[in-house]
């Protein structure tokens, strides 16, 4: 039962070479998971994905951003001038910093020094989250107002009343979890898990979860937002070239994010199942392929369930997840006190 | 026509009011159901047919790029040059201008030989009338059909390309298959 920060010091190049290492991971990984989801919707679809480009299609993202990159800048003559520009950095900034708390492994003494493998340990790790999660969602509203379109704007609203639905069934369901863990930081929550991984206990907690993560980052059945049958994009109709990339991989990255998440608190973070104890060295790969794992799942997903109706998504939000997340949180809340007393 | 109000109406089936337990079943558990259907899919592997490198074999009367024909034991051309391919021809794109055969210069085994013989085959509906109307069976449909090129001018096949082999033999579908 300890609150606060990971009891040790970190000097201010070890966090920066830290936040670099991060950030670059990230980067590299990110087009691999839009080829790999590319190529696995595919293969759900009885065909290859992209195959062309290099070995196994390997280079496509890399000719797409290079084809992004070299676009023109467009703006309409509707659009809010210098929101317009910030719009997708809020929308890229919020989902780098909140990239920042996933971790990867506990604070291993690398040559003498204790680093932590994850970008921070904050006492208050999942409202972190959250709270980079809401000033994202200012990226995507700001980006669909300032745009000057119906459809941008339209987008927008859309975003507006699914991100705030959906977080409170979000948040309510991660609350299961802290009260049995009995911390907020992450690295505590993880150690916590030693015994049983979250999701057998929290069951209906990481059901809940998963389900407002897809909503949270727009993704398919929860995608209505961009729905590009019927809004042409969403909130980034009017967005072309890099800054259109940019919010392709906010939206990449907040996917990673979530995982990264849903793995910290109900799959056990870098523990592996069956008292399997392996190096030091090997956590963030365990990690990572836990967030492959829950990735893959999300595009199964989007393969599978078609969009939701707007109606449909608020009675689902409103009258099923924030319900059954209410219960989760009482019922564990209960138990945890019966036990302890 | 007489029409009664009312007489068009349908009945709508409707799903059941998202109340809680059915509407967390319908979320959950017919979910399930989806995800078995798709990843059935992924086990089903794949029937994508990769084209340029493998392609579909055509059947054995599949009418494609024309072609023209030799008498096998003497080399001879079919062709006699007498034009009712192009007579047939509804988009009128074969042109034939026919000349004599001498002792010296012998092409065809008739009297007579085509000395020009164009097809254009940007013209070509692939119809086939050529071929059922050649009294020598001089013409024939191929099974060629990759038949793009750059400039228009390409797309007209003297009689010299019509006689060549393909470059590239088009797969053909076995009996049966």
């Amino acid at each position: 039962m300890t609150l606060g920060l990971a009891g040790y010091y970190e000097a201010w190049w070890i966090q920066i070479i830290k936040s670099l290492v991060i950030f670059g991971i990230a980067l590299g990984i990110l087009p691999l998971i839009i080829v790999y989801e590319r190529k696995l919707l595919g293969r759900f679809q009885n065909r290859y994905g992209p195959n062309r480009v290099g070995p196994f299609g390997l280079l496509q993202p890399l000719a797409e951003i290079v084809k992004f990159a070299t676009k023109e800048d467009s703006r309409p003559v509707t659009a809010v001038g210098p929101l317009y520009v910030i719009a997708p950095m809020i929308s890229i900034l919020a989902a780098v910093a909140a990239f920042a708390i996933v971790p990867f492994g506990d604070a291993p003494h690398i040559f003498g020094t204790r680093v932590g493998l994850y970008g921070v340990d904050t006492s208050i790790g999942p409202l972190y989250v959250f709270a980079f999660g809401a000033i994202a969602f200012y990226g995507l509203v700001l980006g669909g107002w300032a745009s000057g379109s119906k459809y941008s704007y339209l987008g927008a609203m859309r975003a507006a009343a699914q991100l705030i639905s959906y977080e409170v069934s979000q948040g309510l369901a991660l609350i299961g979890v802290v009260i049995t863990a009995g911390s907020l930081s992450l690295t505590h929550i993880v150690h916590a898990q030693g015994g049983m991984w979250y999701f057998i206990p929290q069951f209906v907690g990481f059901l809940v979860f998963t389900c407002a993560s897809f909503a949270e980052v727009n993704r398919a059945p929860f995608d209505l937002v961009e729905a590009d049958a019927e809004l042409v994009a969403g909130y980034f109709t009017e967005y072309g070239g890099t800054r259109m990339v940019a919010y392709l991989f906010a939206e990449y990255l907040n996917m990673m994010v979530v995982s990264g998440i849903a793995v910290t608190l109900f799959l056990g973070g870098w523990l592996l199942p069956f008292g399997i104890d392996p190096p030091t060295w090997v956590d963030p790969f365990i990690v990572l392929a836990k967030m492959f794992l829950f990735i893959t799942f999300f595009i199964w997903i989007r393969a599978t369930l078609p969009r939701l109706r707007y109606d449909q998504l608020m009675s689902f939000g409103w009258k099923i997840l924030l319900p059954l997340a209410t219960l989760n949180a009482l019922v564990t809340a209960i138990v945890v006190v019966a036990v302890h007393s | 026509m007489s029409w009664t109000p009312g007489e068009d109406q349908i009945a709508v089936q409707r799903a059941p009011e998202p109340g809680a337990a059915g509407g967390t079943y319908r979320a959950f558990g017919e979910t399930l159901r989806g995800l078995k259907t798709t990843f059935a899919r992924v086990v089903e592997g794949v029937t994508t047919i990769q084209y340029p490198e493998q392609k579909v074999p055509v059947y054995p009367r599949f009418r494609g790029r024309h072609k023209l024909h030799r008498f096998e034991d003497t080399g001879l051309e079919k062709c006699v040059g007498c034009s009712l391919c192009a007579a047939a021809c509804p988009s009128d794109c074969i042109r034939v201008v026919a000349a004599e055969n001498t002792p010296e210069d012998r092409v065809s085994a008739g009297e007579r030989y085509a000395a020009v013989y164009e097809i254009n085959i940007s013209r070509c509906i692939f119809c086939g009338y050529c071929e059922i109307a050649c009294p020598f069976d001089a013409i024939t449909m191929g099974h060629d059909f990759e038949l793009s090129d750059y400039s228009r001018a390409d797309l007209i096949f003297t009689k010299e390309m019509l006689l060549a082999e393909p470059i590239e033999a088009t797969p053909l579908r076995g009996e049966g298959e």
